[in-house]
């Protein structure tokens, strides 16, 4: 035995000196310290020519210059486009984790049906088949006014295709999301008499009163906004931040007033009857006797202590703002709340806020709001109308936006819902939604949701797996933003008419159309007029042909601005500035919209705020944001509600504790963040959480706020003006 | 056997001084005359075997070989272009080096099937047809953690492909791809021959060689961007 023991031993230590000497250990070694450098987790980017598209960013109304990077065929990065007018190569976080969308596993790959409640994949030509027959069935049945369409602008190619699409076919049910766009547009019409854009020379300015927007939060167009607010910083301008709570623009203004939430037009009222009343207005405009209709309403109804206790904003500061907007050279009054996301709000405080930028003879000035003119360039040939198109166009809209109730709203949708939800029938047969998630992003989304299953077809466009595609029964994806042609026909608050073009940095990652063919095939699949109002073969010759003048100065640069345009003069009747005519007058006298809910069973209000990391309208957010989005924000899955310590007091709820939050619309759990910076009284919650769709990035994180908001119709409009909805708290 | 027999017998012997060993060194003495040979020829035994294991086995478990998924003959299309290598492994227009040719520099001359090589027809039909780039195994991929920038050596070092690469533009087809099991990178970074040995400038592709050409040829040791010596140069 120990013979073997000793050779065994000996055997061993020849086996070491011979392991030794040969290459292995040390070949192992090196190995296997690569080894650890190469999980198989760890993704090795591809080696691949280096190319830039330029483009347009698709993802919000912002207009901003794109370039996107990509390594051979895979997009690798979005920067914004060096020298773009709008954003100067700068970018926003979401268009900046834009490639996130492309690749994302949310994208619908093919179109899809829902069969019992289950998606299945179907081929495009049965897809086209079925939306075919259907708007055939009801044009023929003289239901066309039925059908109606969702997008999320009225303006550019793509809309104007649903538009000349549902008017060929009979149907005036074309309708446009809602934002705070409605009343600016309303604002210029109703005071300037022009159908205009609002631009926003901020950069220019020395002083900018923002009642409410989030400038640094997306409002506008962001890449614009972020440009124009360090200019005027850097130019010495000031900024000061009219807000209940002390949000990022707050944070970064010079001065914050916390107001009352939902008063900010009083407070304008008020500024505006000390400037009346010191005479410290531009008086070279020669203003009509609508002027002298305003000076009397202020002076009846806005003096400063009525103001400052509406808005609880000190009678003595109300003055200092008065005499600051007075003595600055080139003042700018900006309102509609937060960013992009927000409800149109109440057209007396948009006329409210212009009215300041009146009386500083702030309008089509350097550094004031400018009026740009709604693009024209397109420019197709009138349609042939036969009866039934006739007929149907006759048919009053079923949102009630310009019909004798709301004589002056465009696109209603908020009403939609209700609409539908009080018919005894189901007034919309077919409903095409586009570039819009309006089951997440409207206010009172359950009442949307309801409404939906009220309509027998609902065709989504959506490239994505949305709360609306999955409301839908039919999904036709389109083309994601980076993988098509479009037309950028403007870029929000931008004070310049300017055009751009989204074109694809890659080819269509999936089965998908453009949104235009489909619309351009299903005209065609109709025959008769309808065909023949769609004479483009595809949708890429219908925007070739429609840019025909500018087609390649397009492609080479990306865009075309009017750089030396001048502002749309005055269009009303008198010719100047009115601060009241007809159409004012119809409006009810300027009040301050209340909260739903009963303040003894909701003593707090609940309002929304927006952030650059949450998008909260068509597009979700990327996994880049939401990882990127702070724990005051969200932590974990719990969204968290900002609350002053103060409020809390007496309410046995505490800082990072979870809690019930209750509204007359719903209740949501979440966490209190203890936060000095928002009015005791007050509470707010984040826009663009709580997704029930998408992926696993993005859903069930947080609370969506719009489920627990109600819609608030301003008499005057129609718009919705909802701003908060009282609250309460509880401990869990 | 009759060795290993003694050796045994020998060892029995010596057990018990062996399990009580005697302080004087007896014992020692005694069990290292009975069993010195044998006790030698096993470690003489483990000492073969492990260098077999650890200079044949070894390198023959360590790589898995692969077979490019289409021949292709260097020195035939070599013959075909005018501009030496760089006809197909060109620079781009921005300096980047393109490395291995898509079928996009193939598809000019390999549109339909020009001979009669069923290699060349299954390059046609596969991918050509299909527009399906072929994954070719690449013998001088380098870690991810490596910048390596050709026009760096090529260009502005006035390099020849020879150097690093070897006689490969006048093969007749492409050898065997050996991938290491445990790193996935090919053989050739760490050489043919297993010691790491290398008779020519192309044998190896390690760090070492690397640097021992960096430090003949004097330069710049330090990174530019970081200002900081020797590993910033490559790695970062």
């Amino acid at each position: 035995m120990g013979g073997d023991r000793r050779s065994f031993l000996s055997f061993i230590i020849g086996g070491a000196a011979g392991t030794a000497l040969s290459p292995l250990p040390w070949k192992l070694t090196d190995d296997s310290s690569i080894w650890t450098q190469r999980w198989p987790w760890t993704p090795i980017p591809a080696n691949g020519e280096i190319r830039y598209v330029k483009s347009t960013c698709l993802l919000c109304p912002g207009g901003c210059g794109i370039r996107v990077k990509k390594v051979d065929e895979r997009v690798i990065k979005i920067e914004g486009l060096p020298e773009h007018p709008v954003n100067d190569g700068g970018i926003c976080p979401l268009g900046a984790a834009a490639a996130q969308l492309l690749y994302a596993p949310t994208r619908v790959r093919t179109p899809m049906k829902k069969v019992d409640g289950r998606w299945r994949r179907i081929g495009w030509a049965a897809a086209l088949d079925e939306v075919g027959a259907a708007l055939g069935q009801l044009r023929d049945s003289g239901q066309s006014h039925t059908v109606a369409a969702i997008c999320g602008t009225d303006r550019g190619t793509v809309a104007e295709l649903f538009k000349r699409f549902l008017t060929v076919f009979g149907s005036p049910n074309f309708i446009r999301m809602p934002s705070i766009q409605d009343n600016y547009e309303l604002a210029l019409y109703l005071t300037q008499g022009v159908r205009a854009m609002p631009g926003f020379d901020l950069a220019k300015s020395d002083l900018v009163l923002s009642f409410g927007s989030g400038v640094i939060e997306g409002w506008m167009s962001p890449g614009y906004m972020f440009r124009s607010k360090s200019e005027l910083t850097d130019n010495g301008g000031r900024f000061v931040q009219i807000e209940s709570r002390l949000s990022k623009t707050a944070a970064k203004a010079d001065s914050w007033v916390p107001i009352n939430p939902g008063t900010e037009g009083a407070l304008a009222l008020g500024i505006a009857h000390v400037l009346l009343k010191n005479g410290s207005y531009f008086r070279d405009a020669g203003y009509d006797e609508g002027f002298q209709s305003l000076r009397q309403s202020l002076e009846a109804d806005f003096g400063p202590e009525r103001v400052a206790e509406l808005t609880g904003v000190d009678a003595s500061l109300i003055a200092k703002l008065a005499q600051q907007f007075a003595t600055a050279k080139r003042p700018l009054a900006i309102c509609g709340r937060g960013g992009q996301e927000g409800t149109p709000g109440a057209a007396r405080e948009f006329l409210a806020v212009h009215f300041l930028n009146a009386l500083a003879g702030s309008i089509n000035r350097s550094g004031g709001i400018w009026a740009v003119p709604e693009p024209e360039y397109i420019d197709w040939p009138e349609p042939e109308m036969d009866a039934a198109a006739s007929t149907g166009m006759q048919v009053s809209r079923l949102d009630g936006a310009g019909t004798e109730r709301y004589p002056q709203a465009r696109y209603l949708m908020n009403r939609l819902a209700a609409s539908i939800n009080d018919s005894q029938n189901a007034p919309v047969q077919l409903l095409f939604v586009s570039g819009a998630n309006p089951v997440y992003s409207l206010t009172d989304s359950e009442a949307l949701k309801k409404a939906f299953e009220k309509i027998p077809l609902v065709v989504s466009f959506s490239s994505f797996m949305d709360e609306t595609a999955q409301a839908a029964d039919l999904i036709l994806p389109n083309h994601m933003a980076l993988e098509r042609y479009e037309d950028v026909p403007a870029a929000a608050g931008f004070p310049k008419p300017i055009l751009g073009l989204a074109r694809p940095a890659v080819a269509p990652q999936y089965n998908t159309r453009h949104v235009g063919d489909v619309v351009i095939e299903l005209a065609k699949r109709q025959g008769g007029p309808v065909a023949d109002a769609f004479a483009w073969d595809s949708y890429e010759t219908c925007l070739a042909e429609t840019l025909s003048g500018q087609w390649a100065d397009l492609l080479e640069a990306g865009y075309a601005v009017e750089a030396d345009f001048a502002p749309l003069p005055f269009e009303t009747a008198s010719g100047r500035f009115e601060f009241s005519n007809r159409d004012i007058s119809a409006l009810p006298a300027y009040s301050s919209p209340a909260a739903e809910g009963d303040a003894s069973s909701f003593p707090l209000v609940l309002i929304p705020y927006s952030s650059m990391r949450l998008p909260a309208g068509y597009i979700g957010a990327p996994p880049f944001l939401v990882k990127a989005t702070e724990d005051t924000i969200l932590k974990g899955n719990d969204v968290l509600v900002e609350m002053n310590p103060e409020t809390a007091a007496g309410m046995k709820v505490a800082d990072g504790k979870p809690a019930l939050l209750e509204t007359p619309r719903g209740e949501a759990r979440v966490r209190i963040r203890y936060d000095n910076g928002i009015m005791p009284g007050v509470v707010a919650l984040p826009r663009g959480l709580g997704h029930t769709a998408y992926d696993r990035f993005l859903a069930d994180k947080g609370v969506n706020v719009n489920r627990l908001m109600a819609s608030a119709e301003d008499p005057g409009t129609g718009f919705d003006a909802a701003w908060g909805i009282r609250a309460k708290i509880s401990r869990i | 056997m009759s060795t290993d027999e003694k050796g045994n017998n020998a060892a029995e012997s010596d057990i018990s001084p062996d399990h009580h060993p005697a302080p004087d060194g007896d014992g020692k003495l005694k069990g290292g005359d009975g069993a010195g040979g044998a006790i030698t020829l096993f470690f003489i035994l483990g000492l073969v075997a492990s260098l077999v294991v650890g200079w044949v086995v070894f390198p023959k478990l360590l790589y898995s070989q692969k077979k490019q998924p289409v021949d292709f003959s260097h020195a035939l299309h070599n013959d075909l272009v005018d501009d030496g290598c760089q006809s197909c492994h060109f620079f781009r227009e921005d300096g980047t080096y393109s490395g291995v040719p898509k079928l996009a520099q193939c598809i000019d001359c390999h549109e339909d099937v020009n001979g009669e090589d069923p290699e060349e027809e299954k390059f046609v039909t596969e991918y050509v047809a299909k527009d399906r780039e072929v994954p070719w195994l690449i013998y001088s991929r380098q870690p991810d953690c490596v910048f390596f920038s050709h026009a760096a050596h090529v260009i502005s070092g006035q390099m020849d492909c020879v150097t690093c690469h070897g006689h490969i533009g006048e093969s007749t087809s492409l050898k065997v791809y050996e991938e290491n099991r445990i790193t996935g990178y090919s053989r050739d970074i760490w050489g043919k021959n297993i010691a790491g040995i290398k008779r020519n400038s192309w044998d190896r592709m390690k760090m070492d060689d690397c640097a021992d050409c960096h430090r003949e040829n004097n330069v710049n040791q330090n990174s530019v961007q970081t200002r900081r010596g020797g590993c910033f140069v490559c790695h970062h």
